[in-house]
C-alpha cells in the first residue's frame, strides 16, 4: 500500500476533501502534508517522508524502552520500530481498532542516518498542500506543553493542522540513535 | 595501446597490495646473514609482478621504484649481496612506500615525492655501497638501470647505447629483433654492431633459438623511454642495458688495443696480489698525503678489492657501456671517500710503474703507453663519476674537465623540486571484494544442480493428479531434501565469506618485528591455526583489537632482556598467538611470558578510583578483568609507556559488539593469557528458542551450558531477594527473565518454569524461562538499524512465521543481574 504523491488515502475523515488539491501543481513553496488525527486532533507529516501505510499488527515487545515503544516488526525483513504517538504526547490509550492505522516514516538523524520508524495514529485523514507561508511558527504554550515537536500550524478550510517536526520528534530521547546503552552498562 | 586497461586495474591493485603483504612477511621470516634462497625468491618474484603490472598501466613511479627493489633482490638472489639487517630493514620500508604509492594512486592523488625520494636514495645508496663491501659487480645489467636517471624527460644530445643480448628463447615468444631495431632506427640514426661469437658451430645450431648479441649506438636526440618503450615486451626476456652515448670515452676507448691490454694482465694475473701490495707500498711512499683516506679499511682488505676492481675493468674492456658506467659507479664512491681529481694520476702513475716492475721485459713501450691511455680514460671516467655524485658533506674541489655523461645521480631535479603533497586519504566508497577458490565455486554450483532436481522433483509431485497417502510420504521426503539442499547451500555460501584467519595474523610480524625495535626488547612472535577460517567482516574488525592486546602484550607484558635474565628467564620473551575453532566460536589466545599483571597495583588503583570498594573482597580473575573497565587507566597500572588512545576497555566494546568475549588469566612473573571468543559469522545464529510470558526470545546456543527443571529446594535467597541456584556444588546466580524484561510470566510458580545455564566472559548465570521451544538457525538482524540498542538485546530475527523474535545478549544480561545484585547489596548496606 504504497503512497504517492497522487495516492488519495483512504481515511475516516475526509468528507471535506478538496478535490482539486490532489495533483494540484507544486510549486517550491508549496509543500503536500499527509494528515492523521490523534484524539480529535489533525496532525499533518511531510508526505515525501511517508513510506507507507499499513494496519496495526501485533508487535514484538522490546525489554526496557519507554511506554510509548510498542515493540518492533518485521517489515519485509527489515526490523522496524513501533511509537504510539497518543502515549508519546501523553494522551489517553485507546483501544486499537480496525482504523487503527500504522504510517511507515522516514527519519533522518543528525549525522545523515535514515532510519525507518512506525508510528500508531487513530486514523489516516487527508493529504493538503501547504504554502510555506501558510504556515505559522507555534505559539509559545507555557510550561505545560511540549511544543518541541511542532514545526508549525496550518489552517486548511477553516481547520488547523499541527505541522509535526519528524525527525525531531523521533530522534529526541530515548530514541536518539547513539548507541549508549553497551557504554553505560560497564 | 588503445584498450581500455582501466577495467583491470582494481585486480592490479588487488593483487599488488597482496604482493607487498607476501614480501612484507617473508622479509621478515629472513634470516640475516644465512637468507634462505626461496624466501628471496618469492619476495622477488612478489616484487617483479608489481613492477610487471605497474609498468603495463603506465604507474611509471611505481615501476621505477620497484626496479630499484627488485634489482637489491636481484643481487641477493645471485648471492652477490649478503642480506643484512639493514637491507632488510630499508626493503621492509620500501614496502611501506609502495604501499602508500600505490594507495594513493588508487585513490587517484598525487604521491608524496619526498618521502619516495628519501627512500629510494637509501636503496640506491645500499646498491651503490656493493663493491665497496665485497666483490665488485661484475656485469649486472640490472644494477646499471637503477643508478640511471628515472625520470622519462631524460635525455642525451649524443644518443644512446644500447646493449641488447636476448635469451636465447627470446624468438620463441615471437618477438623479432628486426623489427625493433627498426623501430629504434626511426627514432634517429642507429649503427649496430653484432656480436656472433657465441654462435654455435652450425650442426649444434638450433634455428629458433637466439644467439647473438648486439651494441647498438643511436644518434639524437632522443627520450629514454621511447627506446624502453621498444624493448617493452622483451625486457624479461633478453639482457638489455640503455646508456647515454659518452663520445669522447667510446671513441677513446675505440681506439684502445684491448687485445695488448688483456694479454699483459694476463701475465701480470699469478703475480696479481704481489703486484697490489706493491703497489700501495709504492703509492704511500710517493704520496703519503692519501693514506688517510685507507683509514677504515685494512691494507688486505683494500688490495683484494684494487684487484677485484682491475680485474673487472679488463675483463669489461669489451663492452665499453657496461665499463663506462661501473667506473662511473666507483668514481661517484670514491668522492664519497673524499678522494680528489689529482690522487687519480698518482694512482695511475704508481699503478704503471710497479707493473713495469713486476712485467720485465715484457714492458715494451707499446704495452706502457696502451696501459697508460687506459689508465688515463679510467680515471678520468671515474673522475666524470665524482662530479655527477652529488654533492654531500665532502667538498666538492673537483673541476669538471669532460663531462658529456649526463649526471648519473640519484633524484632528478624535477622530483627533487616537487611540492609536498600531504597525503590525504579519500573516503572513496570501494566496492570491497573477496578471493574465493574455486573450490568453493564450484561446490556451490553442485549444491545448486541438487537444488534444482529436488525443486522439479516437488513441482512433478504437486502436478500428480491422485494424491493419496504415497504421494504424501514422496512429499514429506522431497521436503526433506530441500531442506537438507538449503542448508547445505546456506553453509556453502557462508563459506564463501570465510577466509583463513592469516590475513589478519600476517600484519603481526612486522609489528612485533618494529615494536620490539623500539622497545628494545627481544621477542619472539610464534603464531598458530593461521589456517582457522572466519568471516570476512568478522576479520575485518577484529584487527584493531588484536593489535591493541599485541601492542600491550609487547608494551606491558613482555619485560626487558635484562629483568628477565634477573628473573631466571630466556632473554627472549615469547608471544603466542593461536587461533581455533571451539564449538561455533573462533577463539584466538595471546599468550605471553611476561611479567604478567601485578594485580596488587590494579586493585589499589580501582579502589583509589572508586571502581571497587574499600572492603571488597575480589577474587584474582575479577582483579584481572577490572583492566577492561572504562575509566581505568593501563598506563598507570602496569607501565608508564601509554600514549595509545585506545585503552581495553574499548577493546573489549568492540569485542562486544561482534558478539564475542574477551577475558584475561594471569600468573604473576608467568605471563598472562587474552582470550578473545568470537562468534564464526556475523549473519547467523544457531539459537534456542525460550519462552517467556507471551514473547520468544533466542538464546545463543553457544552460550547455553545445559538446561534444568527448577527443583525450588535448590533454589536459596540471599537477603530475600538475589536468588541462587545450587547446581551440582555450584552457586549459580539466577536472572528471571521476566523480571528484567519487565513482563508478566506464564507461570508465576518458579517450579513450573525452566533455567537455561549460560556461560559468558568465564561467568555463569541461570536464565530463567517458561518454556523451551526448539533449536534453529537464525539470521541475525540489527537492531540499531532503526532503531537502537538495547540492554540485554544483541539484535532480533524473524521467525518462520513472520513475527520478531529478539536475540538474549547474555554478556548484556549478566552484567544486568551484577548490577542488580550490587544495588541490593547496597541497600543492605545502607540498612
Amino acid at each position: 500500500m504504497a503512497l504517492t504523491e497522487q495516492n488519495v488515502p483512504v481515511g475516516d475523515n475526509n468528507s471535506q476533501m478538496d478535490q482539486s488539491i490532489v495533483g494540484a501543481e507544486l510549486d517550491e513553496n508549496t509543500q503536500q502534508f499527509l494528515t492523521f488525527i490523534l484524539a480529535g486532533e489533525e496532525y499533518g507529516v511531510d508526505i515525501l517522508r511517508v513510506q507507507e501505510i499499513k494496519g496495526w499488527d501485533a508487535v514484538t515487545q522490546v525489554p526496557n524502552t519507554p511506554e510509548y515503544v510498542r515493540g518492533v516488526i518485521n517489515l519485509r525483513g527489515t526490523i522496524v520500530p513501533i511509537i504510539d504517538l497518543r502515549i508519546r504526547f501523553s494522551m489517553e490509550q485507546l483501544e486499537y481498532g480496525p482504523t487503527t492505522v500504522v504510517i511507515v516514516l522516514k527519519v533522518i538523524s543528525g549525522d545523515d542516518n535514515s532510519r525507518i520508524m512506525g508510528i500508531v495514529v487513530d486514523g489516516v485523514s487527508d493529504v493538503y498542500n501547504v504554502k510555506n507561508e501558510e504556515i505559522n511558527a507555534a505559539p509559545d504554550f507555557g510550561d505545560g506543553v511540549d511544543s518541541s515537536f511542532v514545526k508549525g500550524l496550518a489552517t486548511v478550510d477553516e481547520k488547523m493542522v499541527i505541522i509535526l517536526d519528524i525527525d525531531h520528534m523521533l530522534n529526541s530521547n530515548e530514541l536518539a540513535s547513539v548507541s549508549k546503552a553497551v557504554d553505560d552498562e560497564e | 595501446m588503445t584498450f581500455d586497461m582501466s577495467q583491470f586495474l582494481a585486480t592490479f591493485y588487488e593483487e599488488s597490495f597482496e604482493g607487498l603483504d607476501i614480501m612484507e612477511t617473508e622479509l621478515l621470516a629472513l634470516d640475516v646473514g644465512e637468507a634462505d634462497l626461496e624466501t628471496i625468491n618469492t619476495i622477488f618474484r612478489a616484487a617483479h609482478s608489481i613492477k610487471g603490472g605497474s609498468g603495463t598501466f603506465g604507474l611509471n613511479d611505481v615501476a621505477n621504484f620497484t626496479h630499484v627493489m627488485e634489482t637489491l633482490l636481484d643481487e641477493m638472489r645471485d648471492g652477490k649481496r649478503e642480506v643484512t639487517q639493514n637491507a632488510v630493514n630499508i626493503l621492509l620500508e620500501s614496502v611501506d612506500v609502495l604501499r602508500e604509492m600505490l594507495s594513493t594512486l588508487q585513490a587517484e592523488e598525487s604521491l608524496d615525492n619526498d618521502r619516495i625520494a628519501t627512500v629510494k636514495k637509501k636503496l640506491d645508496d645500499l646498491l651503490a655501497g656493493t663493491s665497496s663491501e665485497g666483490a665488485p659487480v661484475v656485469e649486472e645489467t640490472a644494477v646499471s638501470e637503477v643508478s640511471e636517471p628515472v625520470t622519462e624527460a631524460a635525455t642525451s644530445a649524443a644518443g644512446w647505447t644500447i646493449y641488447f643480448k636476448p635469451h636465447e628463447d627470446m624468438l620463441q615468444t615471437g618477438n623479432d629483433p628486426v623489427r625493433m631495431f627498426r623501430e629504434l632506427a626511426a627514432l634517429g640514426e642507429l649503427n649496430s654492431v653484432v656480436d656472433s661469437s657465441h654462435l654455435p658451430e652450425f650442426l649444434l645450431m638450433e634455428p629458433e633459438n637466439s644467439c647473438f648479441e648486439w651494441t647498438l649506438t643511436l644518434k639524437g636526440d632522443i627520450k629514454k623511454s621511447d627506446i624502453e618503450e621498444v624493448f617493452e615486451w622483451v625486457e624479461d626476456g633478453c639482457d638489455l642495458t640503455i646508456t647515454p652515448t659518452t663520445n669522447d670515452n667510446t671513441n677513446e676507448n675505440d681506439e684502445l688495443d684491448v687485445e695488448l691490454l688483456e694479454t699483459t694482465f694476463e701475465m701480470l694475473a699469478p703475480q696479481g696480489e704481489k703486484l697490489v701490495a706493491r703497489f700501495y707500498e709504492e703509492l704511500f711512499k710517493r704520496y703519503p698525503e692519501v693514506k688517510s683516506l685507507f683509514e677504515n679499511t685494512t691494507p688486505e682488505k683494500q688490495q683484494t678489492k684494487l684487484l677485484a676492481a682491475l680485474e673487472l675493468v679488463v675483463s669489461n674492456l669489451r663492452k665499453q657501456d657496461v665499463l663506462v658506467r661501473t667506473l662511473t659507479e666507483m668514481g661517484k664512491r670514491h668522492k664519497n671517500y673524499g678522494v680528489q681529481v689529482e690522487q687519480y694520476e698518482a694512482v695511475s702513475s704508481t699503478l704503471l710503474d710497479v707493473m713495469q716492475e713486476l712485467a720485465g721485459e715484457a714492458w715494451t713501450d707499446k704495452v706502457a703507453s696502451t696501459w697508460k691511455a687506459a689508465l688515463e680514460l679510467v680515471s678520468n671516467t671515474m673522475i666524470t663519476g665524482q662530479q655527477a655524485a652529488p654533492a654531500n658533506e665532502v667538498e666538492s674541489s673537483v673541476v669538471p674537465e669532460q663531462s658529456s655523461t649526463p649526471p648519473v645521480s640519484t633524484a632528478s631535479p624535477e622530483k627533487a623540486s616537487a611540492k609536498k603533497t600531504p597525503v590525504k586519504r579519500k573516503a572513496t566508497a570501494e566496492a570491497s571484494s573477496i578471493r574465493v577458490s574455486i573450490d568453493k565455486v564450484d561446490e556451490l554450483i553442485n549444491m545448486v544442480g541438487e537444488l534444482v532436481i529436488t525443486q522439479s522433483m516437488l513441482s512433478q509431485l504437486g502436478e500428480e493428479e491422485n494424491f493419496g497417502e504415497n504421494q504424501i510420504e514422496k512429499l514429506k521426503s522431497g521436503l526433506m531434501q530441500l531442506e537438507r539442499n538449503t542448508r547445505e547451500m546456506q553453509e556453502n555460501v557462508m563459506r564463501i565469506r570465510m577466509l583463513p584467519i592469516s590475513f589478519v595474523f600476517q600484519r603481526f610480524p612486522r609489528l612485533v618485528h618494529d615494536l620490539s625495535g623500539k622497545l628494545d626488547k627481544k621477542i619472539e612472535l610464534i603464531l598458530s591455526g593461521e589456517s582457522t577460517e572466519l568471516d570476512k567482516t568478522v576479520m575485518e574488525k577484529i584487527g584493531d583489537p588484536l593489535v591493541h592486546l599485541i601492542r600491550n602484550s609487547l608494551d606491558h607484558g613482555i619485560e626487558t632482556p635484562d629483568v628477565r635474565v634477573a628473573a631466571g628467564k630466556p632473554e627472549t620473551g615469547e608471544i603466542h598467538l593461536n587461533a581455533y575453532h571451539e564449538g561455533g566460536n573462533i577463539v584466538i589466545e595471546i599468550t605471553d611470558d611476561g611479567a604478567g599483571l601485578n594485580l596488587e597495583k590494579i586493585l589499589s588503583k580501582a579502589k583509589a578510583s572508586g571502581l571497587v570498594g574499600d572492603n571488597d573482597k575480589l577474587a584474582d580473575e575479577d582483579i584481572a578483568d577490572l583492566i577492561f573497565q572504562p575509566g581505568f587507566s593501563t598506563a598507570d597500572v602496569v607501565s608508564d609507556v601509554s600514549g595509545r588512545g585506545v585503552g581495553m576497555d574499548v577493546v573489549r566494546r568492540n569485542i562486544r559488539a561482534l558478539g564475542g568475549t574477551v577475558d584475561v588469566k594471569t600468573t604473576t612473573g608467568k605471563g598472562s593469557v587474552f582470550t578473545i571468543r568470537l562468534p564464526l559469522t556475523l549473519a547467523i545464529l544457531d539459537g534456542q528458542s525460550v519462552v517467556v510470558g507471551d514473547e520468544v526470545y533466542i538464546v545463543p546456543l553457544v552460550a547455553i551450558i545445559e538446561s534444568v527443571q527448577v527443583d525450588t529446594s535448590l533454589v536459596n535467597g540471599i537477603t530475600g531477594q538475589a536468588e541462587v541456584y545450587r547446581l551440582r556444588d555450584e552457586y549459580i546466580p539466577i536472572v528471571k527473565l521476566h523480571d528484567i524484561f519487565n513482563i508478566k510470566p506464564l507461570h508465576d510458580d518458579m517450579e513450573e518454569g525452566l533455567l537455561v545455564v549460560v556461560e559468558a566472559e568465564g561467568k555463569k548465570v541461570a536464565l530463567l524461562v517458561d518454556d523451551l521451544l526448539g533449536q534453529q538457525q537464525v539470521v541475525i538482524k540489527s537492531l540499531e538499524t532503526n532503531f537502537k540498542s538495547v540492554e540485554g538485546i544483541s539484535g532480533a530475527t524473524i521467525l518462520g512465521d513472520g513475527t520478531v523474535a529478539l536475540i538474549l545478549d547474555v554478556t548484556g544480561l549478566i552484567s544486568i543481574s551484577k548490577k542488580n545484585a550490587s544495588s541490593i547489596k547496597k541497600l543492605t548496606a545502607a540498612a
